[in-house]
């Protein structure tokens, strides 16, 4: 699994991606966590609002830090 | 806090769905017993001043500590209902179908339209360069785009709720008033000058994957969770500013003679709007800071028009934001952008100092 958040280093940016470590870690969930700061890569995704979480190129979340419960169900935990 | 624990819960029990009158029920009781508690503020706050501290009624102190301990609750409780109020509102909007909306709109029309999506629609200026590239390359006009990121910021919910809780609602509607308008005209004017050979290369050069994102059906329910989130993460991120702003505005009305600040920031001086301008627009608050300082100057004498000005050039022109978007516009885009809200500032600052 390939997750890419969006974020060019705002608070919520780096909650978010606190946030997703943390499931991936805990679960043990086989996946690559990746995070895109270069504001011409976020353009090209085509997001709005950061942050975004993007998991194998379908983006899951915008403009808001996710819950927890919402990162397990994207992960299919 | 009982509210967040019947919130939370209401989180949980959401796939059983909670009857919607309910969520009314305790959504009434919550609004009365604020009503109830916003009414005893100034008996509470004139009591904790004087019989609970040492101080004299009438002391340069006495007035500054009552100030502040009137003043913070006020400000907290009136954004706690702001920020949930417009919180539900925003639920209904995301910048998505904002630019569905604009994307192909007429000039006018659409400049009128962005500066009004632009108060409800959830935006957070880091976010700024995607949106605005997302804006332009789907066909929203230049012009159109800035009359959007120009009210953004602007006329916002914790703006007009603290003018209207602390300056009451002619003020409060005034500010939205001209904000919309200078939004309006700046977007029209950047429109008209055709600059967009301005914008730098790379952003037109970008491939847009278009990506469909799925649409959220929300409950009712969902829409509470979703204000209340709001008000978690605004005011947890403004408390400190506005605890800062009331402590400076606390000392200024208990410590500068009344008056003085009518000779400095007072209508006979002509200087004095582009000074408040060039002064603010380096400032870097939110409104949530620099509006207990404005209650206070207007409160020594200062002119309506010139604060206005301050605190719009504060708000709505910052630094950071420059920065930030230097990296989609060039200089020359950038100057104009900043000349020309700055032009409508101080046109508001002086059609108030000579009609008020």
């Amino acid at each position: 699994m390939e997750i890419i958040i969006l974020g060019p280093g705002c608070a919520k940016c780096n909650k978010t991606e606190k946030l997703i470590q943390q499931v991936v870690k805990e679960n043990k969930v086989d996946a690559t966590v990746e995070k895109v700061t270069d504001m011409m890569k976020i353009a090209s995704y085509g997001v709005f609002g950061t942050p975004s979480v993007i998991i194998d190129k379908e983006v899951k979340c915008t403009g808001k830090v996710p819950k927890i419960d919402d990162i397990k169900a994207w992960l299919g935990i | 806090m009982k509210l967040k624990s019947t919130l939370d819960a209401m989180r949980g029990v959401n796939k059983t769905n909670i009857p919607v009158f309910f969520s009314f029920l305790i959504g009434a009781i919550a609004v009365y017993v604020w009503w109830v508690l916003y009414h005893f503020l100034p008996l509470l706050s004139s009591w904790a001043t004087y019989s609970l501290l040492p101080l004299k009624k009438g002391s340069h102190l006495g007035a500054s500590i009552e100030f502040f301990l009137y003043d913070t609750p006020k400000v907290m409780m009136l954004l706690f209902l702001v920020v949930f109020g417009v919180g539900i509102i925003r639920s209904f909007f995301t910048p998505e179908k904002t630019r569905a909306f604009l994307s192909g709109k007429s000039e006018f029309a659409g400049n009128v339209l962005a500066a009004l999506l632009g108060i409800v629609t959830p935006f957070c200026s880091c976010s700024a360069v995607p949106l605005f590239i997302g804006f332009v390359t789907a066909g929203v006009p230049l012009g159109v785009t800035f009359s959007f990121l120009i009210a953004a910021p602007m006329v916002n919910e914790i703006a007009l709720g603290l003018l209207y809780g602390l300056l009451g609602w002619k003020v409060a509607v005034i500010y939205l008033g001209t904000g919309l308008f200078i939004a309006i005209f700046a977007g029209w004017i950047i429109g008209r000058l055709k600059l967009e050979g301005q914008i730098e290369d790379w952003v037109t050069q970008t491939n847009v994957t278009s990506v469909s994102i799925e649409e959220e059906k929300m409950t009712f329910n969902d829409r509470l969770v979703y204000g209340w989130d709001a008000v978690k993460e605004i005011i947890g991120k403004v408390w400190i500013y506005v605890i800062l702003g009331i402590a400076v505005g606390a000392g200024i009305h208990g410590f500068v003679p009344q008056g003085v600040m009518a000779s400095i920031m007072g209508k006979g001086s002509w200087w004095a709007v582009p000074l408040s301008v060039i002064v603010g627009v380096p400032m870097y608050s939110n409104a949530a800071g620099i509006i207990p300082v404005v209650e206070a100057l207007l409160g020594k004498g200062a002119a309506l028009g010139t604060v206005l000005a301050f605190m719009m050039s504060v708000i709505a022109l910052s630094l950071p934001e420059i920065v930030i978007l230097r990296k989609v516009l060039k200089p020359k885009l950038i100057a104009v952008f900043v000349g020309v809200v700055a032009c409508g500032i101080l046109f508001v600052g002086y059609l108030f100092n000579m009609i008020i």
